[in-house]
């Protein structure tokens, strides 16, 4: 088994290990960094819960070899807020009951932040299409639609 | 862990690229992972080495050549989806973009890495095939160009050679009074397209169409181009009449997820309205 040295810079931190190859980066936050906010479902790019911020972009964590991010910045779920306080998405899925069993939250809040980064003012078609890369078991999505449009406000957009 | 164990490197040019990749039969090259990882993870691939191209020089770029657009080969999706200059000077690639899997697949996916995976119902595989693209390759004997209708030779098989890498796709660009569209009916946004159809139409000044490009993804084991469609709006047919000639050459498969008539009946259906809405933009 090949080991590689990688530099990740992970939400804020300079982390260095020495990885397989194959080690993905999801496993490598969940089981080196202990960082578990990031969950893994399907383990092969369909479901979305393992989603990231490589670099500021979303990417599956669990189709991102660990050896390919050394020197990229990584965001998790964990890194996007400061201590214990809820950022607006948070409180959205909080207000909205946008979760029930909550696995696939973690998922969707880093989906959503990338969406409304890009466009703050998403039209329901829009939020529908953005939520499309990440799967829910419970919720039938109509919460977690109505938590975006909930977020949309509390970060002081809609018209 | 899902998948097998392998060796990894990251080469920093092409050539040495070619060279480490020569060096192993079992080697396969890694671009953005968006499909190899995934056949990693199901043990459906098992090479013992990967080359990531991610750190290769030169590989990553945009480039207007007139009447072509040079895309490298590990641009990511993404990024060729956002570029204004993909937008001005090949729209139906752009608006092909913002079909490909998700935005969380498209920021790590590369132009050339779904190329070179070939998926019969990947829509950019589909925009060189119907747009009459090719792409430059290298390997040890050195460079050359594959014209797109050499290209595609069977469900995930390419003209490209052992020890070859993709290093660029080159695309005609757009001319004057040109429409295009991208019309896929998939069972959620995102997913592989049952059917797709993406179409390019250039208008004379008198409002004639004086070049069609049609391609078919989803209805065959390599994307298809549906040269008698394309050759009845040359001559003059109506979308509705055209569209018609759609399931002409075809024989999809059956699967889960539909049936081979159903794929046919989709052909005709999404060549019709890709045919329209190319129209629309382009008068």
């Amino acid at each position: 088994m090949s080991e590689h040295a990688v530099t990740i810079n992970i939400n804020g931190v300079e982390r260095t290990d020495s990885v397989p190859a194959r080690l993905t980066l999801a496993d490598f936050l969940r089981e080196r960094l202990d960082l578990t906010a990031t969950h893994l479902a399907c383990e092969h790019g369909v479901c979305g819960v393992c989603t990231v911020l490589v670099d500021g972009e979303t990417a599956r964590a669990c189709l991102l070899l660990t050896v390919q991010a050394d020197g990229s910045e990584v965001t998790t779920l964990e890194g996007l807020t400061e201590g214990d306080e809820l950022g607006p998405i948070e409180q959205a899925f909080w207000a909205k009951h946008g979760m029930q069993c909550g696995f696939c939250t973690p998922g969707f809040v880093l989906t959503i932040a990338e969406m409304l980064d890009d466009n703050p003012n998403p039209t329901r078609e829009e939020i529908v299409e953005g939520l499309g890369g990440n799967l829910c078991r419970c919720t039938g999505y109509v919460k977690i639609i109505e938590a975006v449009e909930e977020a949309v406000s509390l970060r002081g957009g809609g018209a | 862990m899902k998948p097998p164990d392998f060796d990894y490197v990251a080469p920093t040019s092409v050539d040495d690229a070619v060279k480490t990749l020569g060096s192993d039969a079992e080697a396969k090259v890694l671009a953005g992972g968006q499909s190899l990882i995934p056949l990693l993870a199901f043990r459906l691939a098992g090479p013992s080495l990967l080359v990531d191209l991610a750190r290769v020089d030169g590989l990553d770029h945009i480039t207007d050549e007139g009447d072509r657009l040079v895309i490298g080969a590990m641009t990511r999706q993404r990024r060729a989806e956002r570029d204004p200059l993909v937008a001005e000077r090949c729209p139906l690639l752009a608006e092909s973009l913002r079909h490909v899997g998700h935005p969380q697949i498209r920021s790590r996916g590369t132009i050339g890495g779904s190329v070179a995976h070939a998926d019969p119902a990947a829509e950019l595989p589909g925009v060189v095939l119907a747009l009459g693209g090719r792409v430059h390759v290298t390997g040890p004997a050195g460079d050359r160009t594959i014209e797109a209708e050499e290209l595609f030779q069977g469900f995930l098989s390419t003209s490209i050679a052992d020890g070859e890498i993709l290093t660029a796709v080159e695309l005609p660009t757009s001319g004057p009074r040109t429409g295009w569209s991208v019309v896929e009916i998939a069972r959620r946004p995102g997913d592989y397209a049952l059917c797709g159809a993406l179409c390019q139409l250039q208008l004379d000044d008198a409002g004639t169409v004086v070049d069609a490009h049609l391609g078919l993804i989803g209805v065959g084991d390599r994307p298809m181009r549906a040269h008698a469609v394309e050759a009845a709006v040359l001559g003059g047919a109506s979308p509705t009449e055209a569209a018609e000639l759609a399931p002409d050459g075809l024989s999809p498969g059956s699967d889960v997820h539909a049936s081979s008539d159903y794929r046919l009946h989709l052909a005709t259906v999404t060549s019709r309205r890709a045919l329209t809405q190319a129209l629309e933009r382009a008068a």
